[in-house]
C-alpha cells in the first residue's frame, strides 16, 4: 500500500507577510513551516500505513527553500518526500498545482492520495479536486474519519447535520478535514531521522508537465481587497430582559 | 566561534513550543490551583521522547546532547515550572544516577521504562537537618546479611510519590566517614511517602518528605561504589545546575513573551502602555538578561557536552540564570499591575514558581562558593 499525501510549505502564520505586487501570491520567505492543516493529512495518511505495513510519500509543490516543513512531515514519520520546485512554476494557480502533483504522483505510483481541505495561505480549495479529477479517481472529500478494508476506502464525509457515509474502491482520493485525526508530535528521534530520509525534486520536464506557471493556470489573480474593518457590535444594555435580546441577535445569526 | 544551533535543535524547538502551548498551557492555571500533578500530560511528555533525549538508543533514548534537554526543559518551563521541573528532576536526578553508576542489570531493569516517561523516578539527598551542607547526611544504611536497612528521613524529594514512580535513589550513610547511593523502589516496606507538600509555587509538581524505618532493600540495590555518595552527588548535581539554568531562561522567556503583548495591548492614558519608556525599558532590561543568561546556560550545556570540565560554569549559568528569572517574573508582575496580582495571569504563578529556582539544585549561595572556590579562595 502506497499512500500520497499531499503537503504545502507556507510562510509561517505568526509572521507577518507581504504579497507579490505583480501575482498578488504571498512571497515566500527561506524558512517556511509546514501547513497546520496538513498535519491531519499526514496523519490520516501514517496511520493508514501502520495498518497495512504501507508507505507514506509526501508530495509537493512549493518553493523548496530549505525544505523546513517538508521534514516537519518526514519527522512525523513519512518515508519519502517529492518535492517539486521549479522556477517555470512562479505564478501559478491551482490548476497548474493540480497538474504538477498529479503527474508526479502518477510518476510515484499510489494507491491512495490524502490531502488537506484547503491550504492555509492561499484558500483556493479546489486542488484536491482537480487532483483527483486529472488522477481519474474519486474524490472522498472532507473525511472526518478514514478506514481501509480490502481495497476498499470508507470515509466519514463530515455535513453541516452530521456524515455520511461514503466508500471507494481504490485507488482513490480523500481530504482529510481538521480535526479528523490527532497528529502526532515529531520526537526527537524522528527529527534526526527526517535528516536522511530521501527528498526527490524533479523538474516540471522530467514530470513532463508543460504550460506551467501563470500563462498554464487559466486563471489569474487581477487585484486583491483588504478585509473591511470590522465594525463595533452591538451594545446591549441589560435591564433584565438582556438574555432575549442575546438570544434573538444568535437566532438572527443562525448560530442557535 | 558559531552561535547558532542545528536546524535539528530548531526543529525539536518548534516541537515543544508547539506541545507545551497546545497540551500544557491551556490546563496550568487549573493544575496550580488545584495542586493536581497531571499524569496524563507527564506520560505525553514521554510519548514525545522528553524525558529520553539524553539516554542511549539501547535503553529506548534518543542519544541527544545535553543541550537538547535544555531546549526541552526551556520550552516546557515557558509555559508551566512545574511540568519542567517534572521532567528536569525526573531525567537530571531520576534516571540519570542510574545510567551514570547503575550495573547493568539496574540499568536493565530501570532505565527502559523510565526513558520512555511511562514511569518516575526521584533522588533523596536534602534532609532535615542536611540541606547545603549535604555532608551532614544522617539517613542510615546498615548491612544486615544480603540487605541494607534503611532509616532516615528526606525532605522536599520531587517525584517521589507519583502514581508513576518506580524508585527514589537516596544518600546514606554506610559508615562513619562514608556516604553511599541506594536504591529504593517504590513500595518498599517501610518507606513512607509523606502527603505532599503545601509550597509556594511548583504546585503541579510532587514533592514529598520520605521517612525510613526498617526499610529494607536488597545488597545489590547499592548504586555505583560503596562510599562513593558523597562524589556521585556532587557531578549530578552539576549536571542539574545547566537544566536548572535552562528553565530559568524558559521562565524569563515567558515573563518576557507575556509582558511584550501586554505592553503593546494594554492602553493607559491613551496609549499602549508599551509606548512609556517607564514599560519599555523593563522590558529591555529583561531581554538582556535573557541573552546572557542563555549563552551562558548553552556554554555550560556545550562544555558538558564535549565532556569537558564544567562545574564552574554550571554554578555561574546557573546563578545568574536564576536571579535573572526571578527579576523577570518580578518585572513582569509590575507590567501587568493589578492584573499581575491576580491568581488567574499567568505571571502571578511565574513569580510564586520562579523563587525556589535560587533555592533548588544549590542554593545562590552556594553557587558563589563553587565559583569562589575555583577562583582560589
Amino acid at each position: 500500500m502506497k499512500i500520497a499525501v499531499c503537503v504545502k510549505q507556507i510562510p509561517d502564520p505568526a509572521t507577518p507577510y507581504e504579497l507579490d505586487s505583480e501575482n498578488h501570491f504571498v512571497v515566500r520567505p527561506d524558512d517556511q513551516v509546514l501547513d497546520d492543516t496538513d498535519r491531519y493529512g499526514v496523519e490520516m495518511g501514517l496511520q493508514l500505513a501502520e495498518a497495512t505495513d504501507g508507505e507514506v510519500v509526501l508530495v509537493s509543490m512549493s518553493p523548496a527553500n530549505n525544505l523546513q516543513g517538508i521534514r516537519q512531515a518526514l519527522a512525523m514519520g513519512a518515508d519519502k518526500a517529492i518535492v517539486i520546485d521549479d522556477e517555470a512554476l512562479r505564478g501559478s494557480g491551482a490548476l497548474v498545482t493540480a497538474r504538477v502533483l498529479a503527474a508526479a504522483i502518477e510518476r510515484e505510483g499510489a494507491d491512495l492520495v490524502i490531502a488537506g481541505t484547503e491550504s492555509t495561505d492561499g484558500y483556493v480549495g479546489v486542488v484536491p479536486q482537480m487532483l483527483a479529477e486529472l488522477l481519474g479517481m474519486p474524490a472522498m472529500t472532507f473525511a472526518r474519519k478514514a478506514e481501509l478494508t480490502d481495497g476498499t476506502i470508507r470515509i466519514e464525509r463530515q455535513t453541516s447535520g452530521g456524515y455520511d457515509v461514503v466508500e471507494a474502491p481504490l485507488p482513490a482520493l480523500v481530504t482529510a478535514t481538521s480535526g479528523s485525526v490527532e497528529p502526532r508530535y515529531p520526537t526527537f528521534k524522528g527529527i534526526m531521522g527526517a535528516k536522511q530520509k530521501p527528498i526527490e525534486q524533479p523538474s516540471c520536464a522530467e514530470l513532463g508537465v508543460e504550460s506551467v506557471g501563470s500563462a498554464g493556470s487559466g486563471q489569474e489573480i487581477v487585484e486583491v481587497r483588504p478585509a473591511p474593518e470590522r465594525t463595533a457590535g452591538v451594545k446591549i444594555q441589560d435591564e433584565g430582559d438582556a438574555h432575549t435580546e442575546i438570544i434573538k441577535l444568535l437566532e438572527q445569526a443562525k448560530v442557535i | 566561534m558559531d552561535f547558532s544551533l542545528s536546524a535539528e535543535h530548531e526543529s525539536f524547538r518548534r516541537v515543544v513550543r508547539q506541545f507545551a502551548e497546545a497540551e500544557i498551557a491551556p490546563n496550568s492555571e487549573e493544575w496550580d490551583r488545584t495542586h493536581e500533578f497531571p499524569t496524563a500530560t507527564v506520560l505525553a511528555m514521554g510519548d514525545l521522547g522528553l524525558f529520553g533525549l539524553i539516554f542511549p538508543e539501547e535503553y529506548g533514548g534518543a542519544g541527544a546532547d545535553f543541550l537538547t534537554l535544555c531546549i526541552a526543559i526551556e520550552e516546557i518551563a515557558r509555559v508551566d515550572s512545574s511540568l519542567a521541573i517534572t521532567l528536569e528532576a525526573g531525567v537530571g536526578l531520576g534516571a540519570n544516577p542510574i545510567l551514570q553508576y547503575g550495573t547493568a542489570e539496574q540499568k536493565d531493569r530501570w532505565l527502559p521504562d523510565l526513558v520512555a516517561g511511562r514511569r518516575l523516578a526521584g533522588f533523596g539527598l536534602t534532609e532535615p537537618d542536611a540541606g547545603s551542607d549535604a555532608g551532614a547526611t544522617a539517613t542510615r544504611a546498615e548491612l544486615d546479611g544480603d540487605e541494607w536497612v534503611i532509616n532516615g528521613a528526606k525532605s522536599f524529594i520531587t517525584n517521589s510519590g507519583t502514581e508513576i514512580t518506580s524508585l527514589v535513589s537516596i544518600t546514606a550513610r554506610t559508615g562513619p566517614e562514608e556516604i553511599s547511593t541506594i536504591i529504593i523502589p517504590a513500595a518498599t516496606e517501610g518507606f513512607v511517602v509523606e502527603p505532599g507538600y503545601r509550597k509556594m509555587g511548583w504546585r503541579a509538581s510532587d514533592t514529598h518528605g520520605l521517612l525510613f524505618e526498617d526499610c529494607r532493600v536488597p545488597a545489590e540495590n547499592l548504586l555505583g561504589d560503596r562510599g562513593r555518595g558523597f562524589h556521585q552527588f556532587l557531578e549530578i548535581l552539576d549536571g542539574g545546575r545547566v537544566a536548572l539554568a535552562a528553565m530559568s531562561v524558559g521562565v524569563a522567556q515567558g515573563c518576557l513573551d507575556h509582558s511584550l503583548a501586554y505592553a503593546k495591548e494594554r492602553k493607559q492614558f491613551g496609549r499602549p502602555i508599551g509606548a512609556n519608556q517607564a514599560i519599555a525599558f523593563k522590558i529591555a532590561d529583561m531581554q538582556v538578561a535573557i541573552d546572557a543568561a542563555r549563552l551562558l546556560t548553552y556554554r555550560a550545556a556545550w562544555l558538558k557536552d564535549q565532556g569537558r570540565e564544567f562545574r564552574q560554569a554550571a554554578a555561574t549559568a546557573k546563578l545568574f540564570a536564576s536571579e535573572a528569572a526571578v527579576d523577570a517574573t518580578r518585572q513582569a508582575t509590575q507590567i501587568f499591575g493589578g492584573y499581575g496580582f491576580m491568581d488567574e495571569s499567568p505571571v502571578s504563578r511565574f513569580y510564586r514558581d520562579a523563587k525556589v529556582l535560587e533555592i533548588g539544585e544549590g542554593t545562590s549561595e552556594i553557587q558563589r562558593m563553587v565559583i569562589a572556590r575555583a577562583l582560589g579562595l
